[in-house]
């Protein structure tokens, strides 16, 4: 079954069906948007059961889209992008849950919402370098659009700016990357694997890589939040409509840290090998500045973007070491995150619609007040901060294994404390500032999450948990498509670490 | 001779066709004349189709008139391009009809015979017959942009276009003198065979380099841009998307035969200078748009802009380029002829062309402000859209020579800044239309169902560019292949 198809096809459908509601029948607008993401979720759930590890792409789609460049419209999963399609899928299904607290132009909104939804999945199940930018900016100018629109706070039209222009800035140095993979390594092909084939016959020319590397690296990571290109991040995420955050903090984001994973490391190996010592220093920046910053804020969407750009370090942290068990680490790493970060948005735009502000010294003893959304937060705070039993613990340790394995232990023990000391810090404060205590004045009013967005967020804690404790559903298969990504760099090395990953994973 | 004229067809029945419209002035009545441009752009429609005819285009590869007259691949893409251009025009001019006050009839037979001029630029081989038609197309405009005599800011616009375009044809003909001394032929043949011998003479190099001048103010390529944007905020807004995409076209042609064919070394030695005007076009281009806030001067400078980029794809010198060039303009064409009609729909005599003119257009007319949003989108250059495809064909030529070559580098650098800054002001257009409250005027805009369909092709152009893009790259490739002998 072509399920990626079916995955990625029923949003895009939604979206055109929406289009043709009229404004007024608001229920139909959210059923055909929530069943659609929900059908897709579905799909998912089946592709990811039934995915076999380590027999190659599966449930592939290819149709030839511009003969004369080699353009293919080319859909297929492998064990990376598998568990990262689940993820979005799920993070869809709740962002579409989560999305009722949209009060004018709901059509246009789930228009939106819907290609943006059909662009995240796209994005990720795409093996052509052009459908794989394609799908991103569907999901992207949806993105800033929402924002503007559906945006909140004061500061809404200069987020807007400040996201829109980053993006692009970030989008378009990959898109130059891109191209430049396409035009040197002579493959006729935009698809990943024919790319991946010709580059291992023959190589792209040293200096070509040196070029190439750093535009990848650098355009994909102004997309992630990079520091110091992040600071649209916490602004953007502060200002955007709930389902928008939860689905670019939680997945489209990741397109940046795929790429590297899936393009910048393979095609260019030995650019990569000069300038990855650079990108753990920033990671290490990313976990350090930000980390520190998050404990100064008093909002708490800034908290979390902040917080959530802190973890960004992580996962550059462990592209960085570039070997076996640090790459299986950042994959792991960024699908927790995206569960993580959904739940954190999703809880955090339904306590801004109690009283409209999110101002945390005006908080207090929510947990009383909201049981379900009050647990749900104290648990994604937690593992916020890398309470073993979550996924992003299994991640964040296998990133440290295999950074300290790579010869970066420097940067690795700082990380460590940084994210130990600074991120316990802000996370309890942030609870206690919550959750414990005397119900702030604001809230006796609030009340508890409706029982759809509680099946929604539940769905996301599930999978964190789930993740957290069988995390070898996900490593087995990235593990595999990893180690050949790191053999094209270091050949010697692999062999030595496939057994020390092994250790690592008992 | 007569086999001879076949090759010259289309352009003669263009001509014929705006005698026509003159000589039905004199019989028709007032509202007749009206729907007369309907009828012209009907006819062009038929003189478009007939293009497509297997005895037209087996002239192909054929030379007229002791070979000044080329009829290939290119110039049958540049024709059709500019016959489409003026049918859009002319449906346009209907629209615009009421605020001309002096006759409607003689607008569009000038419309006509700058069109022929197009279609003879399109096939150019030969100095002679480029300076001609090129002064054709510029003398036409003269007229057309001072249409509207009694406005102050239509005539003021005239009289720059007309001093700085005679300061430029100046330049063109004194360069082909230049030329003409040292190479001793006008045929592009002829220099084509001389110019490898002639790298080394100061005279022919200034002839070229004034030739290269005169054609950069038809594209308004910096340093000779500064008329474009005081032009197309007074032109009539027909006549300013005439010559934003027709005149434009025309200087591209030629850009692209000349240096592109005729003299690839001299184009090659001057590789340097070209980045370079092309940089601070894009530059130049982008950032004064920044501030604009009359929108009709807004695309006047990104039309400097995208005049910037497409000037990368003559430097770099490949097939490819001249095919991302064709293709980006295929592109520009139907985005302009969009964002122009709709800015001329809301607003009136050239007053508040201010860009909050477009506040509460999402609300005012969903389907003007959803064409004019693709339209700037596309501009912006973000998938799937036309304008995306051209800037990919473009970054990809430029790529090719990118790696390895450090100008390039900088040059796709260049163009990548410009591309951000655009996106900031695209994206205030986008801002006002969809979520700007400053509005007054809550009323539905009025659309004639030509402009109507003409919006609505324009729409379909622009997302089949982008998205199905298969086709269309295959007709820029077969054109962009210039066989010479």
């Amino acid at each position: 079954m072509d399920w990626l198809l079916i995955i990625v096809l029923l949003p895009l459908l939604a979206a055109a069906a929406v289009g043709f509601i009229p404004d007024s029948q608001r229920r139909m607008i959210r059923g055909i948007t929530i069943g659609a993401s929900g059908l897709s979720l579905l799909c998912a759930l089946i592709a990811f059961c039934t995915f076999k590890v380590g027999s190659g792409l599966q449930f592939e789609t290819k149709v030839v889209w511009v003969e004369s460049l080699g353009l293919h419209f080319h859909l297929a999963a492998d064990g990376i992008n598998i568990g990262i399609i689940l993820m979005g899928a799920i993070v869809s299904f709740a962002a579409a849950c989560c999305a009722d607290d949209i009060t004018h132009r709901v059509k246009e909104f789930h228009v939106l919402l819907n290609l943006m939804i059909g662009g995240i999945l796209g994005t990720f199940a795409s093996m052509d370098l052009f459908f794989f930018y394609f799908f991103h900016e569907l999901a992207l100018v949806p993105t800033f659009i929402m924002i503007g629109v559906w945006g909140r706070g004061a500061n809404r039209n200069y987020a807007t700016y400040k996201i829109t222009l980053y993006l692009s800035l970030g989008a378009l140095l990959a898109l130059i990357g891109l191209i430049g993979v396409y035009v040197q390594t002579g493959a006729e092909s935009f698809s990943i694997p024919d790319l991946i084939a010709t580059v291992q016959e023959s190589p792209i020319d040293e200096s070509a890589q040196q070029w190439i590397f750093p535009l990848l690296m650098f355009g994909f990571g102004i997309l992630v939040s990079l520091w110091p290109f992040h600071t649209w991040a916490p602004l953007g995420y502060g200002a955007a409509p709930t389902a928008t955050a939860m689905l670019h903090a939680g997945v489209l984001k990741k397109f940046g840290l795929y790429g590297i994973i899936r393009v910048a490391i393979p095609m260019a190996p030995v650019g990569a090998q000069s300038w990855l010592g650079v990108l753990a220093w920033l990671a290490l920046a990313n976990l350090l500045f930000c980390g520190l910053v998050a404990v100064r804020q008093k909002d708490l969407n800034l908290l979390i973007g902040n917080s959530s750009v802190a973890h960004m370090g992580f996962i550059f942290l462990g592209i960085a070491s570039l070997n076996v068990i640090g790459l299986t680490g950042a994959v792991l790493v960024m699908i927790a995150h995206g569960l993580l970060a959904a739940l954190a948005f999703g809880l955090s735009g339904h306590l801004y619609r109690q009283t409209g502000s999110l101002d945390m010294s005006r908080m207090g003893g929510l947990l009383r007040q909201m049981p379900l959304a009050g647990s749900a937060l104290l648990m994604v705070l937690l593992a916020g901060c890398g309470l073993p039993g979550f996924a992003n613990f299994a991640g964040e340790v296998t990133i440290f294994f295999g950074a300290w394995a790579a010869g970066l232990k420097v940067v690795t023990v700082i990380a460590a404390w940084s994210a130990l000391v600074i991120g316990g810090l802000y996370m309890m404060r942030a609870i206690r500032n919550i959750l414990h205590g005397p119900r702030g004045d604001d809230w006796a009013k609030a009340s508890d999450v409706s029982p759809l967005i509680a099946t929604a967020l539940g769905l996301l804690l599930a999978a964190l948990l789930v993740f957290g404790f069988a995390p070898w559903l996900l490593t087995e298969g990235i593990k595999g498509e990893v180690t050949k990504s790191v053999l094209l760099p270091k050949p010697s090395a692999v062999a030595g670490q496939i057994q020390t990953t092994e250790v690592a994973g008992r | 001779m007569d086999g001879q004229l076949q090759f010259i067809q289309l352009e003669v029945m263009v001509v014929v066709l705006g005698l026509l419209v003159l000589l039905a002035d004199l019989f028709l009545s007032e509202s007749a004349r009206r729907s007369l441009g309907y009828i012209a752009a009907g006819s062009l429609g038929f003189v478009f189709l007939l293009s497509f005819r297997g005895g037209y285009t087996d002239l192909a590869e054929g030379e007229a008139f002791g070979e000044i007259y080329r009829l290939d691949g290119l110039a049958l893409f540049f024709k059709r391009f500019f016959l489409l251009t003026a049918i859009f025009v002319l449906v346009f001019t209907v629209d615009f009809a009421s605020r001309l006050r002096s006759g409607v009839s003689e607008y569009l037979a000038f419309i006509l015979f700058a069109l022929s001029g197009m279609m003879f630029a399109s096939s150019a081989n030969d100095f002679s017959l480029l300076f001609v038609a090129i002064e054709l197309i510029t003398v036409t405009f003269y007229i057309l942009v001072s249409f509207q005599r009694h406005r102050m800011h239509s005539l003021e616009a005239g009289v720059k276009y007309l001093i700085l375009g005679a300061v430029s044809s100046a330049f063109l003909v004194y360069g082909i003198a230049l030329v003409f001394g040292e190479a001793g032929s006008l045929k592009f043949d002829a220099i084509r065979d001389a110019h490898a011998g002639l790298l080394g003479s100061k005279v022919f190099l200034f002839g070229m380099l004034f030739v290269f001048a005169g054609l950069a103010f038809k594209i308004s390529a910096f340093p000779f841009q500064v008329w474009a944007p005081d032009v197309y905020q007074g032109a009539p807004t027909p006549t300013t998307t005439f010559l934003a995409v027709g005149s434009k076209a025309a200087g591209f042609v030629l850009l692209i035969r000349l240096f592109g064919s005729v003299v690839p070394e001299l184009t090659a030695q001057w590789a340097g200078m070209l980045m370079v005007v092309a940089a601070l076009t894009i530059l130049y281009g982008n950032l004064c748009a920044l501030p604009q806030r009359n929108l009709k001067r807004l695309l006047a400078y990104s039309g400097i802009a995208n005049a910037g980029y497409m000037l990368m794809g003559i430097v770099v010198q490949s097939d490819e380029g001249t095919a991302a060039i064709l293709y980006y303009l295929a592109g520009y064409l139907f985005t302009l002829v969009a964002a122009f009609m709709i800015i001329n729909l809301l607003t009136r005599d050239g007053e508040g062309e201010d860009i909050s003119c477009l506040a509460g257009l999402g609300k005012r007319s969903p389907f003007l402000a959803l064409t004019l949003t693709l339209a700037v989108v596309s501009l912006a250059g973000i998938p799937p859209l036309a304008g995306f495809f051209g800037k990919f064909l473009l970054v990809k030529a430029i790529a090719v020579k990118a790696f390895g070559d450090a100008g390039y580098f900088a040059l796709l650098a260049v163009a990548v800044f410009g591309v951000v800054v655009s996106i900031y002001y695209y994206f205030g257009i986008i801002r006002t239309i969809y979520w700007s409250k400053d509005t007054t005027d809550n009323s539905p805009v009025a659309v004639a169902w030509p402009t109507r369909v003409a919006l609505g092709l324009c729409v379909a152009a622009i997302l089949y560019l982008g998205i199905l893009p298969n086709k269309p790259i295959n007709w820029a490739d077969a054109a962009a292949k210039i066989e010479t002998k």
